[in-house]
């Protein structure tokens, strides 16, 4: 890191491990402490949120390909383990797996085509796809069509995935989610798919020239970001027990996915969490304060997100981590 | 004979498309850049129209010549303020800054002006004329004709001034441009003027019968991306064709099918069109 060699060595106080230790401590501890329910949905939407932009990122930020269709994938989640549950009686959990691999069905059929195209071409390609997936399930009445489907009440217990009078299984639940996704992203990072999806971001044909199969380390990046969406929308589900098109896969849902990744940091590890830490809490905290506004008050934080994204992509493309990093360079 | 009707329908309705289509297609041309605030634009220019007949009561078909200039000028402003500063930028940041442009404008409109669904007030034209059976709109038939009008100013300025052959020099090749004087700057914020131009004529004419609210865009940006996809990025006789094509398969399939699932063929023509021919019908990639 320090080419100047005027640095001394490490500090013999194993500060970042025991920062660590804080942080995991205050993260288990945060329910037990802030016991009202707002402060733990926030919570639980800040992971979810993180996990979703953690996912894009990894097909997005180390993979190169901009997808403006997330939505698609989170919709497969929600509905694949309502939908089994209201006619199957499935466990939410086994309708969880059923979602990841409907979604990777899903990242087949998309991905086979479309990863041919590129940049832009790629980008509208999702968006066109997310919006025939919203047109056939808002028209399909088995999946509640345009009204929705209300996930059944169950006893609350963790087999059915249900909690009605406490939301902190939910939250060490969507804690897990985040964990899950970013320990895979870390673990991505030094592997050599990781090498291979960075080469592929960098210069496809370069990458190809040199041997690597594109199509196939694409469709990996798609896949693993797809399940992990998947995942998070069955999780969604039987959060707030109640979907419809309008809240699992409207194209706003695709943008703010990605718009918690971009502002954050593309293709960094901490860059998603970053990014929901900022987002989330402002736009719950406009839907709270500025809700005797009626429907105007919803639009305020996406004001903010869109002013900041066009800041970010004019100066900072990097987002709040390139930024972190400047400061922190600065200051030495 | 409720079929002909449809294609009547679908050709108004195209022609408009084409006109929005044309200005997205100048811009990516010109600079490989997708203006994915384009359906913001669209609606900014349509309440822009909206309130001056509101408020001071000029019809929109009075106040379109204003309003394709205001649009002008905000094109200009915004390739200096952003696009000027990520023409080098990775992709990704090129396509955000557009990105976010659009959904700073949508959520300002929303905050600004509420998610209410508005209409102008008795314009100028309206109700429909009979002929041989067909019954069409006036102020769609004003619509689709002010689109060809603009269309054709378009399309002449491109080919025969000076300025739009400096325009299409650029997009040919921006070194062997600059070499022989053309400040290749200039000619793009010259593009970004021009396309936003035409989103402004095409949303006033839309005004006249279209409702308008913060997310009215949106649909009519996507069918531009398919429209330019369609017709080749950076060529406008494509998009002309590509508009008609798609606002036909619009009203066909609306009427054929079911009007739930007129958008979901307009999106297939993309898929398809990107995978099979992704040069389009007139591009040159």
């Amino acid at each position: 890191m320090d080419k100047g060699g005027s640095r001394p060595p490490a500090d013999p106080v194993p500060w970042k491990g025991l920062l660590a230790f804080v942080g995991v401590v205050l993260l288990l501890g945060y329910p037990f402490v802030l016991t009202a329910p707002f402060p733990q949905h926030l919570m639980i939407r800040i992971f979810l949120f993180a996990a979703l932009a953690q996912a894009w990122n990894i097909l997005g930020g180390y993979c190169g390909q901009i997808s403006l269709g997330h939505a698609v994938f989170f919709g497969i989640g929600a509905y694949a383990s309502t939908m089994l549950l209201i006619y199957w009686h499935l466990s939410p959990w086994l309708g969880m797996l059923a979602g990841v691999v409907l979604s990777l069905v899903a990242t087949l059929v998309i991905g086979y085509p479309t990863f041919r195209l590129r940049g832009h071409y790629f980008a509208i390609a999702t968006i066109a796809v997310g919006e025939i997936a919203r047109v056939l399930v808002t028209n399909w009445p088995l999946a509640g069509g345009a009204v929705g489907l209300y996930v059944p009440l169950l006893r609350e217990s963790l087999r059915t995935f249900e909690f009605h009078t406490t939301k902190v299984p939910y939250y060490y639940i969507s804690l897990l989610l985040f964990v899950a996704v970013t320990a895979t992203t870390s673990f991505l990072e030094h592997s050599r798919a990781g090498y291979y999806f960075r080469a592929i971001k960098a210069d496809p044909d370069a990458a190809r020239s040199l041997g690597i199969p594109i199509h196939r380390y694409k469709l990996l990046a798609l896949a693993l970001s797809a399940a992990f969406t998947a995942v998070a929308g069955s999780f969604y589900a039987q959060y707030v027990l109640y979907i419809d098109p309008e809240s699992v896969l409207p194209l706003m849902l695709s943008v703010i996915i990605c718009l918690v990744a971009v502002l954050g940091g593309v293709g960094s590890l901490w860059g998603p969490l970053l990014g929901a830490v900022v987002l989330i809490p402002l736009s719950e905290g406009t839907r709270v304060y500025l809700a005797g506004m009626g429907g105007a008050g919803r639009a305020f934080d996406l004001i903010v997100y869109g002013a900041m994204i066009v800041l970010m992509s004019v100066f900072e493309p990097t987002g709040l981590v390139g930024l972190w990093q400047r400061a922190r360079r600065a200051w030495r | 004979m409720i079929l002909l009707q449809g294609v009547v329908n679908g050709v108004l309705l195209g022609l408009v498309y084409a006109l929005i289509a044309a200005g997205l297609s100048l811009i990516f041309g010109l600079m490989e850049i997708v203006n994915f605030a384009h359906g913001q634009h669209l609606m900014l220019a349509m309440y822009g129209a909206y309130w001056l007949a509101v408020l001071y009561g000029v019809d929109p078909l009075l106040s379109l010549p204003l309003w394709a200039f205001a649009l002008f000028l905000l094109g200009v402003a915004t390739y200096w303020l952003v696009i000027a500063r990520v023409l080098r930028a990775p992709m990704l940041a090129q396509i955000f800054s557009t990105f976010g442009l659009g959904v700073f404008l949508q959520s300002l409109a929303q905050f600004v002006w509420s998610p209410d669904f508005r209409l102008v007030p008795s314009p100028l034209v309206k109700g429909r004329v009979e002929a041989f059976g067909l019954f069409v709109g006036i102020p769609e038939l004003v619509a689709s004709i002010g689109a060809v009008v603009a269309f054709s100013v378009l399309y002449l300025f491109v080919t025969r001034t000076e300025s739009g052959m400096a325009l299409q020099a650029t997009s040919e090749d921006r070194e062997a441009a600059a070499l022989v004087g053309i400040n290749s700057h200039r000619m793009f914020a010259l593009g970004w003027g021009m396309g936003l131009a035409c989103v402004g004529v095409a949303g006033v004419l839309l005004s006249n019968f279209y409702y308008i609210f913060p997310e009215v865009g949106f649909p009519f940006a996507l069918i531009a991306y398919v429209a330019v996809a369609l017709g080749g990025f950076g060529s406008i006789p494509g998009a002309f064709v590509a508009g008609i094509i798609i606002g036909l398969t619009e009203v066909l399939s609306g009427l054929l099918i079911g009007p739930a699932y007129k958008y979901l063929f307009v999106f297939l023509i993309y898929l398809v069109v990107v995978i099979v021919r992704p040069q389009g019908l007139f591009g040159r990639y």
